[in-house]
């Protein structure tokens, strides 16, 4: 069982409060949604919680560990996995060298310099690409790859170092609507089994709303909701968020 | 007391000249994102220009400064025809190719304006009205440097209205913004480029023509300007012209003092002043961080393939070259001995380029390293070869892993520019420090031990040695730090959230580079039985640069191919004229334009398409 406490982090640019006060737990089995409208500081979140930002105030444990002031890649090794937003793979790899690559990091065999790459962790590598459906293309070069299929190597890759908690910044934009429900579908599956802590970010409010366990609402850099998908559908602050503010 | 304060006012003298030269160099890059290393050659022909037509004209004050701005003009007008010729071809390019694209134009400036003007060092007339000095407490101090010293805020201040009253210079400022803003705005951007161009080489040939009363013209201005003025830019952050101010001045003075204070590194000073710099603030002193140029490793990123035939045509190769000498005569022994140092030279510096992205400009300081490693052991420790050649790879990768550490701090053009002061940095060391290195002298009779002084046996010995670096550097790079090195390329921040220490991975990858270019120095200085600072220089830089690219990029075969050539064309046409320069460039200019993924790269695209 893992937990992530994230307590009261601020993160501010040239003045603008992009994370205000934000806390939240994150346990496993969570499939905890982060919506909110554009602006409203849910990529910052995620950069602040797996490194890449530093926060101005405001502490992120992970089973007691303090993350905050630690490079990305100690967190990651601590076992916080991510995927991008705007994803982000080794573009003149093969699909199955990607994840190739995280198992030999994970083995901490970087720096090795004679057996080579491609024939080192090929099969549990194929295994984790059938899991999100791109076995059939292991060996295509991840640069000519579709966006969506893109988007299941990089949950892939995150799973390769079998985290605890995985943080999913908007993982199924640029697919299609069936495409997304089953990327969504396979995500509730790994909770379940794995028993993972998932945090993720959508537009897509049937994702939202058809597979979160929980829900936070962001808006300006605060929280003003958080619950069951159906205490903050019903929460009219996050009506007037969302439909604006009529008052 | 008035002594230092002569000082400090030539140490302002040199600060202007600098100031007009990296503005210029510092606006062309704020908005065509080009490090333009032809801005030296403009600086150089600007005061040939200007030498010229003070001889003819300057007996006046107003022929005097009526030729300084005929010459200013005229940079300016060959700035223009460059960017319509060339630069507008590359603004979509890696900045490799924009670096040696621009190499090529000094190369072919240097053999036109010997051609034009001779290689004597011309002496100019002093400027009409000024020749005198004037008394600053009691210390002469010349007119016309006084007069130098007023010149560098005036321009300042006369680009900060061109910047910001009028409509182009708005317009520019735009452009540096972003780019894509600008075109969208209705500005034609290849005018605006044009224009660009002619302001900062105008101020180059400014720069030069007034140096005309102060020192002789020589065909070596441009290289040690240029350098100077990428250190002023990159310290007063690239793009800024009040940084590039602020950066002129502490560089003038620090010119000025150091020379009295350590007479024998000056050079060194200076690039270690712009080393510190870029570690305290990584932007310059006034450089922003959005003005940090992209890198872009967009046409680097082809898949490199095993192939499974590979193993045996090496092996194929390795048996044919070593049969070699049995039929050939020495020269060709020769020959082929520096092809191959040449390979694992260019192999060590593809591993950088091809696998890391990182553009190193000062490779060479290695392969020196190496070279001056072995000769330092044989003169001073009267080392035999084998010791001195296991000296040559140790030294090389010990300076790898200092200089490494700075300069993987930085990515992109900053990199390049942090390998390059490193480069100098040796490179004025093995020059200025005679006692231990010779200095200009270099170091004479390295020769091979007596088992190994025939062309034939020192040619069996390179291969073997070059042949096994060079194998272990292709296992390494299919192997899992190969794979780490291209993934830090491809997306260092997927990379690093995978627990990839990019920064330490291309650390290692510097270390290596250098270790195996050190090697290929410690054979090339028995192979030539001497060393000089040369072996460190831009020029063998460029050269190394030259024989990746002619090979092709994004194969691993493609460096040995270009070596190969590269030393060929070089040897065999080349060394037969005297225009070598003005050949070498244009191959250079043609391949970055013309064949931008090398003879390999080509040869795979024809063999794709059939």
């Amino acid at each position: 069982m893992s937990e992530l406490v994230v307590r009261d982090l601020q993160r501010s640019f040239g003045g603008v409060q992009a994370v205000d006060g934000v806390s939240f737990t994150l346990r496993s089995g969570d499939l905890l949604a982060l919506i909110g409208p554009n602006g409203a500081g849910k990529s910052t979140c995620f950069n602040l919680l797996n490194g890449q930002l530093r926060p101005d105030a405001g502490s992120v444990r992970l089973d007691g560990t303090e993350l905050v002031g630690l490079p990305p890649r100690r967190i990651w090794a601590l076992g916080v996995g991510r995927t991008f937003q705007i994803t982000a793979t080794f573009a003149s790899m093969t699909v199955a060298e990607n994840v190739q690559m995280v198992l030999l990091s994970r083995a901490r065999r970087l720096f090795g310099l004679w057996r080579p790459a491609a024939a080192q962790f090929r099969e549990p590598a194929l295994a984790l690409l059938d899991r999100v459906g791109m076995a059939g293309q292991a060996d295509r070069p991840c640069g000519v790859l579709a966006y969506g299929d893109l988007k299941r190597v990089e949950l892939a890759m995150a799973l390769a170092s079998e985290p605890s908690v995985l943080l999913m910044d908007e993982p199924t934009a640029g697919m299609a609507p069936a495409e997304r429900l089953a990327l969504m579908a396979l995500t509730a599956a790994l909770v379940r089994e794995r028993g993972l802590a998932v945090l993720f970010t959508e537009h897509d409010m049937d994702v939202v709303f058809g597979h979160a366990t929980r829900v936070l609402v962001l808006d300006r850099g605060r929280l003003i909701a958080e619950g069951t998908p159906a205490q903050v559908r019903a929460d009219p602050r996050v009506q007037a968020v969302y439909l604006g503010d009529e008052s | 007391m008035s002594f230092l304060l002569v000082q400090a006012l030539s140490g302002l003298a040199t600060a202007a000249t600098l100031f007009l030269v990296s503005s210029g160099l510092t606006i062309v890059f704020g908005v065509t994102r080009i490090v333009n290393f032809a801005h030296g050659s403009f600086y150089m022909v600007g005061a040939y220009v200007g030498w010229s037509l003070i001889e003819r004209f300057g007996t006046t004050p107003a022929g005097f400064w009526g030729s300084v701005a005929a010459a200013a003009l005229a940079m300016g007008l060959l700035g223009a025809a460059m960017e319509i010729g060339l630069l507008r071809r590359l603004y979509r390019s890696p900045e490799l190719f924009q670096l040696l694209g621009t190499f090529g134009v000094v190369l072919v400036v240097q053999d036109a304006a010997a051609w034009f003007w001779g290689p004597e060092d011309l002496l100019g007339r002093r400027a009409a009205g000024l020749k005198g000095s004037v008394d600053i407490l009691d210390q002469p101090f010349p007119l016309y440097d006084l007069v130098l010293i007023g010149l560098g805020p005036l321009v300042l201040g006369l680009l900060w209205l061109l910047f910001n009253r009028t409509r182009w210079g708005t317009l520019v400022r735009a452009a540096t913004q972003d780019r894509e803003m600008a075109s969208a705005l209705g500005v034609d951007p290849a005018r605006l480029f044009t224009g660009v161009l002619f302001l900062g080489c105008a101020l180059a040939g400014l720069g030069g023509a007034l140096q005309v009363p102060r020192e002789a013209v020589t065909l070596h201005m441009d290289m040690a300007i240029v350098v100077e003025a990428f250190v002023v830019v990159v310290v007063g952050g690239m793009g800024s012209l009040p940084g590039a101010f602020l950066a002129s001045l502490l560089i003038g003075q620090l010119q000025a003092f150091g020379i009295l204070v350590f007479p024998q590194i000056t050079l060194v000073l200076v690039f270690l002043f712009m080393a510190v710099v870029l570690v305290l603030r990584p932007h310059g002193l006034l450089g922003r961080a959005e003005e940090v140029p992209p890198t872009a490793p967009a046409a680097l990123t082809v898949p490199l393939s095993a192939g499974t035939a590979a193993h045996w045509w090496a092996l194929a190769l390795l048996a044919a070259l070593a049969l070699v000498p049995l039929a050939a005569g020495d020269y060709a022994v020769i020959l082929l001995t520096e092809v191959v140092i040449l390979a694992l030279f260019a192999a060590s510096l593809h591993l950088l380029i091809g696998l890391g992205g990182l553009v190193s400009f000062g490779h060479a300081a290695y392969f020196g390293l190496g070279a001056y490693g072995a000769a330092l052991l044989v003169k001073h420790a009267a080392a035999p070869m084998p010791l001195a050649l296991a000296g040559a790879p140790l030294l090389a990768g010990a300076g790898a892993l200092l200089a490494g550490w700075f300069c993987v701090r930085r990515s992109g053009l900053y990199f390049a520019m942090l390998t390059l002061a490193f480069a100098q940095i040796a490179w004025s060391v093995a020059f200025q420090w005679s006692a231990v290195t010779g200095g200009d002298n270099g170091i004479l009779g390295v020769w091979p031990s007596a088992w190994a002084a025939g062309k034939a046996a020192y040619y069996w010995l390179t291969l073997g040695l070059c042949g096994g670096a060079l194998w272990l550097l292709r296992r390494a790079a299919f192997a899992p730090f190969g794979y780490a090195l291209r993934a830090g390329r491809d997306s260092s921040l997927r990379a690093e959230s995978v627990g990839i220490d990019v920064r330490r991975v291309q650390w290692m990858a510097f270390v290596l580079a250098g270790t195996a270019a050190g090697l290929a120095g410690g054979l090339y200085a028995f192979a030539k039985g001497s060393v000089f600072p040369t072996l460190l220089a831009v020029p063998l830089s460029v050269d190394a640069l030259v024989m990746v690219l002619m090979g092709g990029i994004q194969t691993v075969t493609g460096p040995l191919a270009g070596a190969a050539v590269f030393h060929l064309l070089w040897s065999e046409v080349m060394s037969a004229t005297d225009w070598w320069r003005l050949i070498l460039g244009l191959v250079i200019v043609a391949l970055v334009l013309v064949f931008p993924k090398g003879i390999v790269g080509f040869l795979a695209g024809l063999r794709g398409r059939a």
